[in-house]
């Protein structure tokens, strides 16, 4: 972590000091009598961004899980689909599977009245479900690969230990082998998170409507270019320190408690 | 799968030239912005090494900020003042405005953003190389270049090559991207193809399986040059990643 010291070298200062004249210049000159009215909107699209973000790492990881087991210790009929999901997921962009996620069942689905009547058409009508989906894919399939690694990583002696304590496999999983895995890839996965959010603007190009797609809207309106892009890079790079800052803190926390070095502070 | 077949086909009623050209911009694009990136890479890499104390603050600057903030919103921006600069000595030097180019955009604005991934994988490939070697080389009075040459950036080859490999199938897929600010790859390409005929299926998974021919021939191209960088070197068992 960066501490006060290192901050006070005479070129950081005038560094400092110079990126203060730019805030204050862009403050001064640039036009900002746009945000009262955006604002409302802006705080639905980064709650839209937050909530995006959270619910696909989430049900990303869950189907990550077994995509790695699959494929560092499952027989080859469940390996093999697992490795080509995770193959073409990583082959291919991240826009094309939205687009064809979008477009292609959502073309698809009015063709059979069965779904036109259903509970779900409300739903399947909107644009959010199919951008939670190709985000949810496109997290568990690069995460399934790190997950594999993972699940190799961790040691032979400590599941030959809790196998021969008469452990159940399933016990033995959730006891040993996955925190083991979780803890080797923490680092890895803060990483990866990082990327989901930098992919989450995608979706505003499925008509979602995030803080990329406010900022989008304003440039539109208003034909102001920079100030909403400035803002929105401000957005995306303080929420990514948060990210960093988070796992920083549960690293800390997860690998401080296994070791006994005192480091923690 | 006969209709398919025939919006596919390569000649004016089908589609599939279409997205061959696609194709072929978004592989220029990708060629460009890879050799820009690794350009910027490379000066990235020995600045934040051997810089002094601005250049080093200024390249964490640029590395961290750059790989914060999402690749679409930095496309937009740098398209912007890539665009408005080149408007600005264009109307200074008496002309009007100008009209850009494409492919030519698409290599500066992804460039940037490779550049700092490169900076960062060619920094901690030259930090990999046992400091005794290029010791030596300058114990024989080489030059700084010729050091560089001969020395560094052969011996930093086996470690910087898988990042370097997978830096490649990013700048592969960050070309889908300038589909949104309207340029003319693949992506586009493909859906302009797929609202125009509504076989959005047939097209999209015929795109997907190109940029995956690409992804593949790539993988194995790279597996070659890292044997190739690794010559000589004792062989490591263990996943390539």
């Amino acid at each position: 972590m960066i501490d006060f010291r290192s901050l006070m070298q005479p070129h950081r200062i005038v560094m400092m000091l110079i990126f203060v004249g730019i805030v204050v210049w862009c403050a001064v000159s640039l036009q900002w009598d746009w945000i009262p009215k955006y604002a409302p909107l802006a705080l639905q699209g980064i709650w839209t961004t937050i909530w995006l973000l959270v619910v696909t790492i989430v049900l990303g990881f869950l189907l990550a899980v077994p995509l790695g087991l699959a494929q560092a210790v499952g027989p080859w009929y469940l390996a093999a689909p697992a490795k080509t999901f995770c193959t073409i997921i990583r082959g291919t962009p991240l826009l094309l599977q939205l687009w064809l996620l979008y477009y292609g069942l959502g073309s698809l689905f009015p063709q059979f009245p069965w779904i036109r009547s259903s509970e779900l058409w409300p739903y399947l009508r909107q644009a959010w479900p199919y951008a939670v989906l190709a985000l949810t894919l496109s997290y568990a399939g690069y995460e399934g690969e790190v997950m594999r690694g993972a699940f190799k990583g961790v040691a032979k002696g400590q599941l030959e230990a809790a196998k021969s304590f008469g452990m159940p496999r399933l016990t033995m999983f959730r006891r040993i082998w996955l925190p083991q895995a979780i803890r080797n890839v923490l680092p890895t996965l803060g990483g990866e998170t990082i990327l989901q959010l930098k992919a989450t603007p995608l979706v505003a190009t499925i008509t979602v409507v995030d803080i990329y797609a406010v900022s989008s809207r304003v440039r539109s309106d208003t034909f102001i270019v920079y100030e909403p892009l400035i803002l929105l890079a401000v957005f995306y790079v303080l929420v990514a320190g948060v990210i960093a800052l988070a796992f920083h803190w549960l690293e800390v926390k997860v690998l401080g408690t296994g070791s006994r070095n005192g480091v923690v502070g | 799968m006969a209709q398919s077949a025939e919006l596919l086909s390569l000649s004016p009623p089908g589609w599939g030239g279409n997205l061959l050209r696609g194709l072929s911009h978004s592989l220029q694009i990708a060629f460009g912005a890879y050799a820009l990136g690794l350009v910027i890479g490379l000066f990235g890499a020995y600045g934040k090494l051997y810089g002094g104390k601005v250049t080093r603050d200024l390249l964490a600057i640029y590395t961290t900020v750059i790989r914060a903030v999402p690749e679409l919103v930095l496309i937009l921006i740098l398209y912007y003042v890539g665009s408005d600069i080149i408007n600005k000595i264009s109307t200074a030097m008496g002309g009007g405005r100008v009209e850009i180019n494409g492919v030519a955009a698409g290599i500066w604005v992804l460039g940037i953003v490779q550049g700092a991934y490169a900076t960062e994988i060619l920094r901690g490939a030259i930090q990999a190389v046992p400091p005794g070697q290029i010791e030596a080389a300058k114990s024989y009075g080489m030059p700084a270049l010729m050091t560089m040459r001969r020395v560094t950036i052969p011996a930093m080859m086996s470690f910087a090559v898988p990042g370097l490999a997978n830096l490649w199938l990013i700048a592969t897929k960050d070309t889908a991207l300038l589909a949104v600010v309207g340029f003319n790859e693949l992506t586009l390409e493909t859906r302009q193809a797929a609202s125009s005929t509504r076989a959005y299926f047939t097209f999209f998974l015929a795109a997907g399986f190109l940029y995956l021919m690409v992804t593949l021939c790539s993988g194995g191209i790279f597996a070659r040059i890292e044997k190739w960088a690794r010559r000589g070197q004792p062989s490591l068992k263990g996943g390539s990643r």
